[in-house]
């Protein structure tokens, strides 16, 4: 358990770093200090390793106060990740996460067996990388071994200051993943700092939502979605992720006559495809996203027409022709502000699951699916709680 | 033909004059770098722990003025000090050292990432061991070339020692200028020249990194 009381930061300067900080940071969850730029995060999460000492206030780990503690000692006895992994480039990988444990004095024998189980833990066997140098690994291993080495010593809390936030996508989801499955056994408290919102709500136990050096909210992901303190907080978690939000779609955006538009009701994202691709790799995306036809645009995504399964099905054996040989081209598509019900009609006179939503440009926005009016639907006339 | 024949004789019966000549080069040299490395890099160390720029500009300040004064007159200014002979000579190249050490050692520790820094003090480095495991280590090939820079710049300038009558292959030069032999200017010039390629053969080979980077 990690307690911040009244805790403040002045910079020589006279900048107001921290006003006011006061947190528990329950023991073994991950603890999620998110904000803006400059809104003091990743101050707050250095004041617990000492980096930075406050100016006013106290910081208490297991009920000891740590302002009178050793800084180096209580260093080597908390885990530190940092953005731009650190890791040490004239050491091997090996050297690097036996750092802590070699500052410990641990025996040799016992910091090989960790340095082995802890490559093992995160897909990096042991005997192709222990005798590597950093250098010679991609991003995304360079920062499994940060992790990696952030828990050599076996401490109960771990610093992370935007660990993954230098990676790639997918090497980003991919660490999530992992740290989250990690912390399932690990059970460590884990101090995250991040700036990205989807990152926090993924791996989040506990979120501590910062601005300009003062807490506004902490909460759960699930309290925060679901009641922002303020318009801060809204603004930061973003209108799509809003729960709020998601609840009364319509009711602002009902037109005159009361009747939601095309683009309230439209999914924005639908499954799309240039002319030049193959039928195999079509085929291959329709599975994945499960639909049983692609709106075909151009490269401006100017909207050509769409191919169902069936005419890919038929062409399939043939491996010269692409998707413009088995497109048909629309019948109809509605524009953004068109009143929902016209889609409605075409759609269930014409028995189409689709009709695709295009601007003035005929550039592709969206399209209202079947789904899209269940949805609709299911807004407008909510089932009774007592049914439920 | 003839003259080729004629300076191997001269070799066969003044080599252990060259020889000894060569040693009181390499004696000097190496004082004066020894010397340099110990009181510039310790310097240099000490001047990185400092966060105002004060002592090290004015550090740098002493080794630059150093620097600048002519080798010839350095040399003399110092016989009234410390007379004739060796020690002279070791002193004056000692304080030509300083510079290049100071500023290469120096800039090899600041340029060390910050973030590695950070690393290391976040993961419990006390300063002492951060210094010795990480900057040191990493600051090596930058400490490494100016050292062979220095070697090589010190034994060129050495030859000049010998006016103060400090011995050296500057010896054989003077001797030779005042007897009018060729041979021994000649013979001179190409040893210091040989010393500073094989020092910086040999240091280039030291200083080379063999950590892989990014």
């Amino acid at each position: 358990m990690i307690r911040l009381e009244k805790v403040y930061k002045r910079y020589a300067d006279g900048f107001q770093a921290l006003t006011d900080i006061n947190l528990d940071l329950e023991a073994g969850k991950i603890h999620v200090f998110i904000g803006p730029s400059g809104c003091g995060k990743s101050t707050t999460m250095k004041l617990i390793n000492r980096l930075i000492t406050p100016s006013e206030g106290k910081i208490f780990i297991d009920g000891e106060d740590i302002t009178g503690v050793n800084p180096v000692q209580l260093r080597r006895k908390i885990g530190y990740v940092i953005q731009n992994i650190g890791l040490f480039p004239h050491m091997t990988i090996s050297e690097n996460v036996a750092v802590v444990p070699r500052l410990l004095k641990w025996d040799e024998d016992k910091i090989q067996n960790k340095v082995n189980e802890l490559l093992s833990l995160v897909n990096l066997p042991p005997e192709t990388y222990k005798n590597r140098y950093p250098g010679e690994l991609s991003g995304g291993q360079q920062q499994r071994v940060g992790v990696i080495r952030a828990l050599a010593a076996e401490p109960d809390i771990i610093l992370m200051d935007e660990p993954f936030s230098a990676l790639d996508p997918i090497s980003r989801e991919q660490l999530q993943d992992e740290l989250t499955n990690l912390q399932e056994n690990i059970q460590k408290t884990i101090i995250f700092v991040t700036h990205d919102m989807d990152e926090a709500i993924k791996i989040a136990d506990n979120i501590v939502l910062m601005k300009a050096g003062e807490v506004v909210q902490v909460g759960t992901p699930e309290q925060i979605l679901r009641h922002p303190a303020n318009d801060f907080v809204k603004e930061f978690i973003g209108k799509k992720r809003l729960v709020e939000h998601r609840e009364n779609p319509f009711l602002n955006s009902f037109d005159a006559e009361g009747v939601p538009s095309v683009k309230d009701v439209m999914i924005d994202k639908p499954v799309t495809a240039s002319p030049s691709r193959g039928l195999a790799s079509s085929l291959n995306l329709m599975e994945q996203r499960r639909v049983d036809s692609l709106i075909i645009v151009d490269k401006n995504r100017k909207l050509l027409g769409y191919a169902p399964i069936l005419n890919v099905l038929s062409e399939i054996s043939d491996e010269t022709k692409v998707l413009a040989d088995v497109m048909q081209s629309f019948k109809f598509a509605v524009k953004p502000d068109d009143p929902f019900t016209v889609a409605l009609e075409f759609m269930g006179q014409n028995n189409a699951p689709y009709v695709p939503v295009v601007n003035d440009a005929n550039v592709l926005v969206g399209a209202v699916t079947r789904g899209s009016i269940v949805r609709l639907m299911s807004e407008v006339y909510p089932v009774a709680e007592e049914v439920l | 033909m003839n003259m080729i024949t004629e300076y191997i004789t001269f070799l066969k019966e003044r080599y252990p004059d060259i020889l000894a000549r060569t040693g009181e080069h390499l004696i000097i040299v190496g004082s004066a770098v020894i010397l340099g490395c110990i009181v510039a890099i310790s310097t240099a160390i000490i001047l990185t722990r400092f966060k105002d720029g004060f002592a090290s500009s004015l550090s740098f300040g002493l080794a630059n003025i150093f620097q600048t004064i002519p080798s010839i007159a350095l040399l003399a200014m110092l016989i009234p000090l410390l007379g004739v002979g060796r020690n002279p000579a070791i002193l004056a190249l000692f304080l030509y050292s300083l510079l290049p050490l100071l500023r290469n050692t120096y800039s090899g520790i600041k340029e060390v990432d910050s973030n590695i820094i950070e690393a290391a003090r976040g993961m419990g480095y006390s300063s002492f061991q951060r210094l010795w495991k990480i900057e040191l280590p990493l600051a090596r090939p930058y400490i490494l070339s100016g050292i062979r820079l220095t070697t090589v710049y010190i034994i060129s300038w050495t030859t000049l020692a010998a006016i103060v009558g400090a011995g050296g292959l500057g010896d054989l030069i003077i001797a030779g200028m005042a007897n009018n032999n060729n041979f021994l200017i000649f013979t001179g010039t190409v040893s210091a020249i040989i010393l500073a390629l094989a020092a910086d053969l040999i240091l280039g080979f030291i200083s080379k990194d063999r950590t892989i980077k990014e």
